[in-house]
């Protein structure tokens, strides 16, 4: 008797369990129709396990690269872990994470986040909060997702108890039921995939008009605490035995001061790392700011992302020893999927483009 | 650490698993313990207001007590040498040393408690910030109203030696401040409250699942109604909304502290129950309340209790008031008679006035109260004619404008704690005979309050179903107790449709401004 009751309350606590669960699903923002971005970190670990390149960082990394040309072009595998406004410390709590699927043969930073040493010095609280919640919720849960939660908190948000509303989301989103649409009932189970290996494609054109001017600083050094998780990072894939590379996207804007370059120089030099800054290196990729860009230069659109990978991708073969995959069979038959898509959607992109313009 | 926060949820969960692991006679200690962590969480700064009490009641009672049992042995031993008389000199005299102490116990912790709600208005606050005693000027500490009133109770039973007194300072200290009525209430009886605290518990289920239950219906209350509909009071405070708008705050606050204060003590009482304990129940369906009267016995009847065993009947049966009735029965009859229940009545309103606040709205809310309650004794024999008359209380719908009576009545006193301008306040009363806007319930004015109409839709259906429990309550008793009755797939079904109904429709989180429950404040 008492056997079967405890039996019932088990089966009853798994039923209103799954309901809650279900309800979570429904009421969490599916990210497929705006903010696509929200969607991209989720995406990766239906993709792990081969690939030797790993980008992390901001909408910098995700949207002016395409791992589709490296395959391509010299049959790298990669993907991007990147989110919007990603702070360093999600970055390195990302990074780590990555590490439990997969080791990669390089790590590649992109160093943009470095100016943000405080969750409060990354623009308002409700904005940190919503970029925030686009970075985190998307992982699974795991000490690197706690980790990256306890860090991330905004300043309006540091009670120990916000940390509930990140590991129950249903907490954040209870509201939401009232603007519930039919995305949400449609992407219930199951999402389309919204990147194409972490990589947002975009194919507007929106040429650069005029230089970009930003008011110079009173103080260009970077704050400890990021450098705290750089130090971190590099200690992270010497573990792992991980090549870490830093770059800098070549988006005109939000301004890389020249003072900061030589702050990532000679950090790199002294950490033995490789560090490229992309926006000296505009001509030689052959970015053209009249076509390669989809806002005035703050990110480059697909044009401009298959330029950078194309010679990114030299740099990673020949001199990080990246390998030639497209001999595996395995491997190549995944990617011409990918591929496929990939071009199936910049064709559907331009012709809306097109279809816009006239 | 508010009881809407998932810190406490995450901590009454924890309390309550170790709680029933533990040895048993540790769980008292574990209760002080969770107590004191409660209130250190409110700020460090406030622990030594409550520790103040504490000392002091300690002290007091446990003097007095030693006295009394001083007098008892004294008493036994000289029986046969003492008279009757010199007993009763003897007595009196340890009773005049015993004030003494009562007194003195008092003094200081109501002190306290009156520079702390003093200092919360603005001109003694400005006196305290420029002669350099800003550091008392904190804010109220943590259901310091309400533990006060619990520990004064204490020491004056233990003088009128109904109450022995406790002799371990940490039992005492639990009792004052046992954390899930330290926010706000109901104030317990020593005698029944302390028993209970340091008694040992086994785990009951059907205790603790009925404890769990009323907690739920608490956060109902709290999160679904009253702060979801504190926007829209919070709006009609504006002085735009006269006449028939000042009449739908009075109702909208109705609603609000309702579901507020009743809700904060289901949380109180269920949380008690899942461990144990039981503490008295501070409303019995007010609303439904038809007389004035019934009312205060339906609505915080342990603070009404309270100042009616402390205060009212101390006064009306005191010396002075003893030879006002003389005189004045002589002079005015059956009116002189009443005259010192009435004078009582006036001081215990009073102090139930300052209680809440040291302005002019909470005086003036006293004194409302104590006027209806006069005038409705005195009105009794008219009421009694003209009932003889006229027979309406046969009628089936008399006993709804009763309550409906009633509930405007006190909506309207009950409203003025929103208008520390007590001229503002009559200035609205006026209004409602000058003002006649009731279109505003049409004309668009309804969706700028900060509600939308989904929000009305939701406090609409959650005030039928409180409404419709209420009458079940009324008129069968328990509700849990009916549940429990029916079939358990049923019962749990119910339940966790109003645990998602908290969960989703909860105002909580960001988006929303959780609010402290209104009588933290007091």
């Amino acid at each position: 008797m008492k056997k079967k009751k405890t039996f019932k309350l088990l089966a009853a606590l798994c039923l209103c369990v799954a309901v809650l669960y279900l309800l979570q699903m429904l009421l969490m923002p599916k990210y497929m129709d705006e903010s696509r971005d929200g969607a991209l970190i989720a995406e990766y670990y239906d993709n792990t396990g081969n690939n030797d390149v790993i980008f992390i960082g901001d909408c910098e990394v995700y949207e002016n690269i395409s791992p589709i040309t490296l395959w391509e072009d010299y049959g790298i595998t990669s993907y991007i872990r990147g989110s919007p406004q990603q702070m360093i410390w999600q970055s390195y709590y990302l990074m780590e994470e990555t590490f439990r699927y997969e080791t990669p043969k390089v790590v590649v930073f992109n160093v943009l986040s470095m100016k943000y040493h405080t969750p409060a010095s990354a623009g308002s609280s409700d904005q940190r909060e919503a970029y925030n919640r686009m970075t985190l919720d998307g992982m699974r849960w795991s000490s690197s997702k706690w980790n990256s939660i306890l860090a991330s908190m905004t300043e309006t948000e540091k009670q120990w108890q916000s940390i509930f509303t990140y590991l129950f989301p249903i907490l954040r989103y209870h509201s939401r039921w009232s603007e519930l649409k039919q995305d949400d009932f449609t992407y219930l189970f199951q999402k389309e995939q919204i990147g194409h290996n972490g990589y947002l494609m975009q194919t507007g054109i929106k040429p650069v008009t005029a230089p970009h001017m930003e008011k110079p600083l009173v103080d260009y050094t970077f704050g400890e605490n990021s450098y705290y998780y750089l130090d971190k990072m590099v200690a992270l894939c010497e573990e792992y035995g991980v090549e870490l590379v830093l770059m800098k996207a070549p988006s005109l804007y939000p301004v890389w001061w020249d003072q900061w370059d030589a702050q990532m120089e000679s950090y790199a030099q002294e950490h033995g790392l490789k560090y490229i800054n992309f926006l000296e290196l505009v001509d030689e990729i052959g970015i053209d700011w009249n076509t390669d860009t989809y806002d005035t230069g703050l990110h480059l659109n697909v044009y401009g992302a298959e330029k950078l990978a194309s010679y990114f991708g030299k740099i990673l073969s020949e001199e990080c020893g990246i390998p030639d995959r497209r001999g595996e069979e395995a491997i190549s038959t995944l990617w011409e999927e990918k591929t496929q898509a990939y071009y199936d959607q910049k064709q559907a992109l331009e012709s809306a483009e097109q279809q816009q313009g006239e | 650490m508010q009881f809407t926060s998932f810190g406490f949820l995450a901590f009454a969960a924890a309390l309550l698993l170790i709680y029933y692991l533990i040895p048993k006679k540790g769980q008292w200690m574990l209760l002080l313990g969770a107590s004191c962590l409660f209130y250190l969480w409110a700020g460090t700064e406030y622990l030594v207001f409550i520790l103040i009490t504490v000392l002091t009641t300690y002290a007091a009672t446990n003097i007095i007590g030693r006295r009394l049992q001083q007098q008892d042995a004294y008493i036994a031993k000289h029986k046969a040498e003492l008279s009757r008389e010199d007993r009763k000199t003897y007595k009196a005299k340890v009773k005049r040393g015993n004030r003494i102490w009562l007194i003195g116990c008092l003094v200081v912790n109501f002190s306290v408690l009156a520079l702390c709600k003093g200092l919360l208005i603005q001109p003694f606050r400005a006196m305290a910030q420029d002669t350099g005693l800003d550091f008392l000027t904190l804010g109220l500490p943590l259901g310091i109203s309400f533990y006060m009133f619990q520990s004064m109770g204490y020491v004056i039973d233990v003088y009128r030696g109904t109450v022995r007194p406790e002799r371990n300072i940490f039992r005492l200290a639990l009792f004052v401040s046992y954390f899930p009525q330290l926010i706000q209430g109901p104030i317990s009886k020593f005698s029944l409250l302390a028993p209970q605290l340091c008694a040992p518990h086994s785990f009951d289920g059907k205790e603790v699942s009925f404890g769990l239950q009323r907690m739920l219906w608490g956060y109902f209350k709290k999160l679904v109604v009253a702060d979801r509909i504190a926007v829209a009071v919070a709006a009609l405070k504006g002085s735009e909304f006269t006449g028939f708008g000042f009449l739908l705050l009075s109702v909208f606050y109705a609603v609000q502290i309702y579901a507020d204060f009743t809700g904060g003590i289901d949380i109180t009482i269920g949380l008690s129950q899942a461990l144990g304990i039981r503490l008295p129940e501070n409303f019995i369906r007010p609303y439904f309340s038809k007389n004035i009267a019934e009312y205060w016995r339906r609505w915080h009847i342990t603070l009404g209790e309270w100042m009616k065993d402390y205060i009212f009947y101390p006064i009306s049966v005191s010396q002075p008031m003893l030879k006002l009735s003389k005189s004045a029965r002589k002079r005015f009859g059956n009116f002189g008679k009443r005259l010192p229940v009435y004078v009582a009545s006036v001081a215990t309103w009073f102090v139930t006035g300052i209680w809440h606040g040291l302005t002019p709205n909470f005086i003036l809310w006293g004194m409302l109260n104590c006027f209806f309650i006069v005038l409705s004794e005195e009105c009794a024999p008219l009421y009694t004619k003209f009932h003889g008359k006229f027979h309406l209380k046969d009628k089936a719908w008399y006993g709804s404008f009763e309550i409906l009576r009633m509930f405007m009545l006190m909506n309207l006193i009950r409203v003025v704690d929103l208008f520390p301008d007590v001229g503002e306040y009559w200035h609205r009363v006026g209004s409602l005979f000058t003002t006649w806007n009731i279109s505003l319930l049409w004309d668009g004015s309804m969706m700028k309050l900060g509600l939308t109409g989904l929000d009305y839709a939701i406090l609409g259906s959650a005030l039928v179903l409180i409404f419709s429990v209420s009458l079940v309550q009324e008129k069968k008793g328990s509700l849990r107790a009916l549940l429990q009755t029916k079939p358990d797939a049923l019962r749990w079904a119910l339940l966790f449709v109003l645990f998602v109904a908290v969960v989703l429709m909860g105002s909580y989180g960001i988006g929303y401004n959780a609010s402290n429950f209104i009588y933290n404040q007091f």
